[in-house]
């Protein structure tokens, strides 16, 4: 019963996430439009804007490309695939960062000086949130006893009561994620662009599509992600959960909306800072209550 | 169906302007009045870019960039020339270094004339170029039909 509710899961991502992902992006759009008092576009722009982007030609810089790219999403929608349907996080997380790579790598094959420098950005940003990430499995396996997140239903408080710090941190590294400011190094969905597009500067017509395909999927999968926190074993920690992840998703909004963009250095070291400080405190204080207890 | 007409992202260009046409593009992003209310986003990458937007007369130092921006744009593209400048050269047009209007150098499909052009009528042009683009990008559909149909 719970492997076909799992399997049930995994499926109800690969094919609603898009959705989901795509009336999140719309509503952002619309939010952030109204925050700066204008109008904004259409709450289902992110579809219009995709479905143009998969009819247009493809100029191809590097035939390599479009494989690293299709490789991407197919690591994107695997990793969210693995995290709905509980399996060990660790594992989601490496099939994360393998998809990262690929996204690198076919922004450097186009050979061009804004892509490459985007890609380089997108390393530090990598290199920025990847140790609070792992901290995040971590903290899963001291709070539950487990690195699988199906075990998440089974305990008897949400993990966030355990890990408050690391919830914090991973919100904080969520904004690099989501490519919103202040760390929308690499690439940026606003015009404020310094480096044409960054990494994304050599994707065209439908290869944008699927980079824009694979970033949908991904907010669905980081939400779920922060939702996680707010699990238990009592029914109404799935209302719970979700509330959670909708009001991570409007302070991103917020926060998109009310800073400037920062120097990687900077973005490196508050994120390494907080991983360290409230991620790696919050560990730290959990053992020694299982020491003294 | 034309989809790109709910979908056109832009891309600026300053050729040879006295910043005068530039400043009216971009108070069309401002919020009084709001050009992301159609759905258009102001990129800055010629690959992603549906209307290339013009501003200034062409010289002969940045010829070869507004032919190679062009170039970089998939089809259906279309060109808005902004700007008495862009149209026909305007004022500058009998100078030493002014090759004339941007159509000197590539095809214009639309022009809005004005000193500087008024917000409002780039508005108008670029939602005409939406126009022409979808009628583009239909006639691109119907081309590849017809040509399936005869193989």
């Amino acid at each position: 019963m719970v492997y076909l509710l799992r399997v049930l899961c995994m499926l109800a991502f690969v094919v609603l996430a898009p959705f989901v992902g795509g009336l999140l992006s719309g509503l952002d759009r619309k939010l952030s439009a109204r925050m700066q008092g204008r109008i904004g576009p259409h709450v289902l722009q992110p579809f219009y804007d995709l479905y143009k982007l998969l009819q247009k030609q493809i100029l191809v810089v590097n035939r390599y490309q479009v494989m690293l790219l299709l490789s991407f999403l197919v690591m994107v929608v695997g990793t969210g695939a693995l995290f709905f349907g509980g399996f060990d996080l660790l594992l989601v997380f490496f099939v994360l960062t393998t998809a990262s790579m690929f996204f690198v790598l076919a922004a450097t094959v186009t050979n061009s000086p804004y892509a490459e420098l985007g890609a380089q950005r997108e390393l530090i940003q990598m290199l920025s949130y990847e140790p609070m990430i792992l901290l995040t499995a971590v903290g899963f396996f001291m709070a539950n006893g487990s690195f699988k997140g199906v075990d998440a239903f089974t305990a008897d408080l949400p993990a966030i009561v355990k890990l408050p710090g690391v919830f914090i941190g991973l919100v904080f590294v969520l904004t690099i994620k989501l490519r919103k400011s202040p760390f929308d190094l690499s690439t940026s969905h606003h015009a404020h662009q310094e480096l044409v597009k960054g990494v994304t500067t050599e994707f065209s017509g439908a290869l944008m599509g699927v980079v824009e395909l694979a970033h949908l999927y991904e907010t669905v999968f980081l939400l779920g992600l922060v939702s996680l926190f707010f699990i238990s074993s009592a029914w109404w920690s799935i209302p719970l959960a979700l509330a959670g992840a909708l009001l991570v998703w409007f302070i991103e909004v917020l926060i998109d909306n009310t800073s400037a963009r920062v120097k990687w250095n900077q973005m490196l070291s508050s994120a390494w800072i907080i991983t360290a400080v409230l991620g790696g405190g919050n560990l730290l204080v959990l053992e020694i209550i299982r020491m003294l207890s | 169906m034309p989809t790109i007409s709910k979908s056109p992202w832009m891309m600026h260009y300053d050729g040879s302007s006295c910043n005068g046409c530039d400043i009216e593009v971009l108070a069309c992003l401002t919020p009084l009045y709001d050009i992301e209310r159609f759905g258009v986003i102001n990129t800055g990458d010629p690959r992603q870019a549906d209307i290339l937007l013009i501003t200034g007369g062409v010289n002969y130092h940045n010829e070869s960039v507004v032919k190679q921006i062009y170039e970089q744009m998939p089809t259906p593209k279309v060109v808005v020339a902004v700007g008495i400048c862009a149209c026909s050269g305007g004022v500058f047009k009998d100078c030493y270094n002014i090759k004339g209007g941007v159509d000197t150098t590539i095809p214009v499909d639309i022009y809005v004339p004005g000193c500087a052009a008024r917000p409002e009528s780039i508005i108008d042009g670029v939602l005409q170029a939406v126009e022409l683009l979808a009628r583009k990008q239909t006639e691109a559909e119907s081309a590849t039909a017809a040509e399936g149909e005869a193989q």
